[in-house]
């Protein structure tokens, strides 16, 4: 790192006008500081003259808690409790606030807020550190060794002060290159059970502002009139009856025809508006297939040979080994289309300024997605475009679509108006259901070949399903000699050392349009995988426990270490193979994002008349737990997430079109569905890895393998209330 | 039509057509942005207001409907000390993530404990039924009702 380039040109006006110490990076990555707004960079940290520390945080905040960890970091460094530092979002600049995972590209996704941020923001903290006590040194005349930061005082000797005192000095200095960043046994906040998350109060009081909260001065509701499948086309519209509504204000065709646009005074008018709406469609060109065709297609794909041979393996080896086996385990499976169904339904509001520039107000979870289109649409120059970050109500994935879907149809609602008036797009829970981006569905065929000591001989996996990334610009990014690694993420790649793993792929061809969804590919084959592992076991007469670390016994490998930790402190936890009468275990265990969870789902009664799901207990590694409870509050999260959907949701189509409506035919996981989940972390000194998304993938396959231990139930196909299992 | 709307104990004249649900008076109309819209057919819960201290969905309450009832929204249930109650034990617990549906459950849950000041796990599962979470912060929703609980016994 280099130290920045002097400033003194400003620093005399800055200094007037009440100094404000920044510490951020340049674009090259290098540390800098400034004493002013006027600064040429966007900060990490901005520290007031008042001594107001605030933390830019990059990453939008959904729930999963950047806005209290990333702040957690830089109070931590510079030596301050949480109560003093505020945090605001980062607008949008893809060459400082971009993920570092990402490249010159802003967003939150992949589980990576943490990880990206771990090194930036305790840098940024230390940065700060280091330049307030180095102006405590010259007005202090002490030596910097003798100094530091507590609680917000400064403090040497019998001298101390709050950090304001030195924030005018401080903003003249130089960014230290490479400060020193605290060591663990220093840490008061990172790992600290009783930090609070920094979003509470205001969630809980109704003052937290999402997007769906923004009035702007004048501003119209729009909504979009959709074709009921995906592909058709707007040729018009009659509004008479439209007109009858109070409030209706006007009618259009989006400039790409993909719907009308439906604008009015305020939210009910538009609702009522739309629905009295009659429009002319082309359908000529819209998807006309029902889903149980598009699981033919898939399953079709399953039987034939794969395209890609993902792991390089000698299929007829493997095929071979199987055939020879003492035993073989084969099963089939299916995973329906998915929605994400975000709480706070999708919206943003857009505005022109009187400048020309366009501001989006946003619970953005990629920015720069949103930021590159509107410089098309627009034609603006990215200067002129700001967008406005606000919190999200949930997203699963949603909120980050390769197209900016739900911006740019913003955008083209706002573009075919005289832009005189702010417009606010607004979906409804229908919209949300029926005109959404889904999970993929796909198919998994495994053949499992045993020895006869019960061990694993060759394990041949089929695949097929829709592939997320082609066709986005992800693509080049995620898609490697034709293979989406987001279709098979989790199976060869898995710290399993299964022997004779080969590992084949098809795409198949468009339903509808796809998106990653909480946990992604591991969604479906951690599922797979952990079942099978479970059978596999069964046949061998193996314990599920004993079994799956019979292939994490590489104790030189640190990857079959930490997954086989988890597992043993999961089953630990839940006191495996000891449930109490008339309740039955089940286990699984997945890395994703870099993070080991297990799971041990613990059941009662039976699937004719209803199962009912007695405990959850978690185990995971996820590196340093930077906030212990936001790490408990992502498993609880990602558990509930995942086995809601695999109890009770799909998304089916009839002719093209999505069956369900609402929550009332997409019904969300209820307070009574899971009675209590535990959850423990393993203590580590590892860097921070993903917490949102990890949770999910073992807790379906956990309840599978508990249902089947109970009544020898397995359920292959979801969800498993269409597949032979009812829930209490 | 107009009408007039006792809400968080104030007196509000507002215009809006018969039929038109009290969530979108409340949000469109008094910009009191935290009762929120989360599906529009009384599944979720998200909109709950206190209508004579009884929980009910405002998107499925007419306005026409609720002219002479008083009207608390989240804003103001803090003010009593079940809701405040209710509110420490949120923070206390941190038992939101995305928040949107917070505002519903907290309201849900004053609703509970204003009828039954100790209740059982199955009777708050009873009760919440109805109040969804896609972020399933369902664990300390329990919690936090059983925590309010203590408080206000205390």
């Amino acid at each position: 790192m280099t130290i920045n380039t002097s400033r003194r040109g400003f620093l005399k006006g800055a200094a007037a006008a009440g100094a404000v110490l920044l510490v951020g990076t340049r674009p090259d990555g290098a540390l800098a500081a400034a004493s002013s707004e006027t600064a040429k960079f966007n900060p990490f940290v901005k520290i007031d003259a008042d001594g107001t520390v605030t933390a830019i945080v990059k990453h939008f905040e959904k729930g999963q808690g950047p806005a209290t960890g990333l702040p957690t970091l830089i109070a931590e460094e510079i030596g301050l409790t949480m109560d003093q530092i505020e945090y605001e979002f980062a607008p949008s600049d893809p060459n400082v606030y971009n993920n570092l995972l990402f490249g010159p590209f802003q967003g939150t996704g992949g589980s990576t807020a943490m990880a990206n941020s771990w090194m930036q923001y305790r840098q940024a903290g230390a940065a700060a550190r280091e330049m307030l006590i180095n102006a405590a040194a010259q007005s202090w005349g002490v030596d910097v060794s003798g100094i530091s930061i507590q609680e917000g005082i400064v403090k040497a000797g019998d001298k101390s002060a709050p950090i304001a005192e030195f924030v005018a000095a401080a903003s003249q200095l130089e960014a230290p290159a490479e400060p020193r960043l605290k060591d663990p046994s220093e840490f008061r906040l990172i790992g600290n059970n009783t930090v609070r998350r920094k979003d509470s109060a205001i969630k809980g009081n109704g003052q937290a502002m999402y997007a769906m909260d923004v009035h702007l001065p004048n501003q119209m509701v729009a909504m979009i009139k959709r074709p009921e499948s995906k592909g058709g086309i707007a040729l018009g519209f009659d509004d008479s009856a439209s007109k009858e509504v109070k409030g209706y204000i006007n009618a259009a065709v989006l400039p790409n025809q993909a719907g009308v646009a439906v604008y009015a005074e305020n939210t009910w008018a538009a609702i009522q508006a739309r629905e009295a709406l009659e429009v002319e469609w082309d359908m000529s060109g819209a998807e006309t297939r029902d889903s149980d065709q598009i699981k033919a297609e898939i399953m079709a794909a399953l039987d034939a040979a794969p395209t890609y041979n993902v792991n390089k393996a000698d299929f007829a080896a493997v095929s071979a080994a199987i055939e020879g086996a003492d035993k073989v385990i084969e099963k089939t499976f299916y995973f329906p289309l998915l929605a994400h169904a975000p709480m706070e339904p999708l919206n943003c509001t857009i505005e022109q300024t009187a400048d020309g520039d366009i501001v989006l107000h946003d619970g953005a979870q990629m920015p720069t997605g949103p930021h590159m289109a509107y410089q098309q649409i627009f034609q603006l120059p990215p200067e002129k475009i700001h967008i406005k970050t606000m919190l999200a109500g949930g997203s699963f994935g949603r909120r980050a679509t390769p197209d900016a879907d739900y911006q740019v149809e913003a955008a083209l609602a706002f573009v075919v108006t005289d832009r005189s008036r702010p417009v606010k797009l607004v979906w409804t829970r229908e919209d949300d259901i029926r005109s959404g981006y889904y999970r993929p569905a796909f198919g998994h065929k495994v053949r499992v070949g045993l020895d006869t000591q019960g061990g694993i001989l060759g394990w041949q996996h089929q695949v097929a399903g829709q592939s997320i990334m082609k066709g986005t610009a992800f693509e080049a990014f995620a898609v490697h000699d034709g293979v989406d690694h987001s279709s098979i993420e989790g199976i060869a790649d898995s710290p399993y050392n299964i022997p004779g793993m080969a590992l084949g792929l098809t795409d198949t061809p468009k339903a509808t349009s796809v998106l990653w969804w909480r946990s992604v590919g591991h969604t479906h084959t951690a599922y797979t995988m952990e079942t099978m592992m479970d059978l596999v076991a069964e046949a061998a007469g193996r314990d599920p426990v004993e079994f799956r670390l019979s292939y994490l016994s590489d104790t030189s490998n640190p990857d079959q270490q930490r997954k086989a930790a988890v597992l043993k402190l999961a089953a630990e936890k839940a006191g495996w193979g000891n449930a109490p009468e008339g309740r039955s275990q089940g286990i699984a265990v997945h890395k994703s994002f870099g993070s080991y969870a297990a799971e041990v789902v613990e059941v009662s009664g039976d699937p004719e008349t209803g199962i009912k799901i007695e405990r959850v207990t978690c185990a995971v590694d996820c590196g340093i737990a930077v906030n212990p409870d936001v790490v408990r509050a992502q498993m609880e999260g990602g558990i509930g997430y995942g086995i809601g959907h695999v109890m009770r949701d799909q998304i089916t189509l009839t002719s093209g079109a999505v069956d369900q409506y609402n929550f009332p035919d997409y019904e969300p996981l209820r307070i009574g569905d899971i009675a209590a989940i535990d959850v423990h972390i393993v203590p580590s000194a590892e860097a921070p890895t993903g917490v949102g998304e990890p949770g999910t993938p073992p807790s379906a396959p956990a309840l599978a393998n508990a249902i089947n231990a109970l009544s020898g139930v397995h359920v292959a196909q979801l969800p498993m209330e269409e597949h032979g299992v009812s829930f209490a | 039509m107009s009408l007039t709307l006792k809400l968080n104990g104030k007196t509000h004249e507002v215009d809006a057509e018969a039929g038109t649900p009290l969530l979108w008076v409340i949000r469109d109309e008094l910009k009191l942005t935290g009762t929120k819209f989360g599906c529009g057919v009384a599944s979720c819960g998200a909109c709950t207001v206190h209508m004579n201290g009884e929980p009910v969905r405002s998107c499925q309450t007419y306005i026409e409907d609720v002219e002479d009832a008083e009207i608390t929204t989240i804003e103001a249930v803090g003010e009593d000390r079940i809701g405040a109650a209710v509110q420490q034990a949120w923070v206390e617990l941190d038992v939101v993530q995305c928040g949107y549906c917070q505002s519903g459950q907290v309201m849900s849950a004053v609703g509970l404990l204003s009828e039954n000041p100790k209740p059982s796990v199955e009777e708050i599962d009873d009760y919440m039924s109805g109040n969804a979470c896609r972020c399933a912060t369902y664990q300390r929703i329990r919690a936090g009702i059983q925590r309010a609980s203590v408080i206000l016994e205390a």
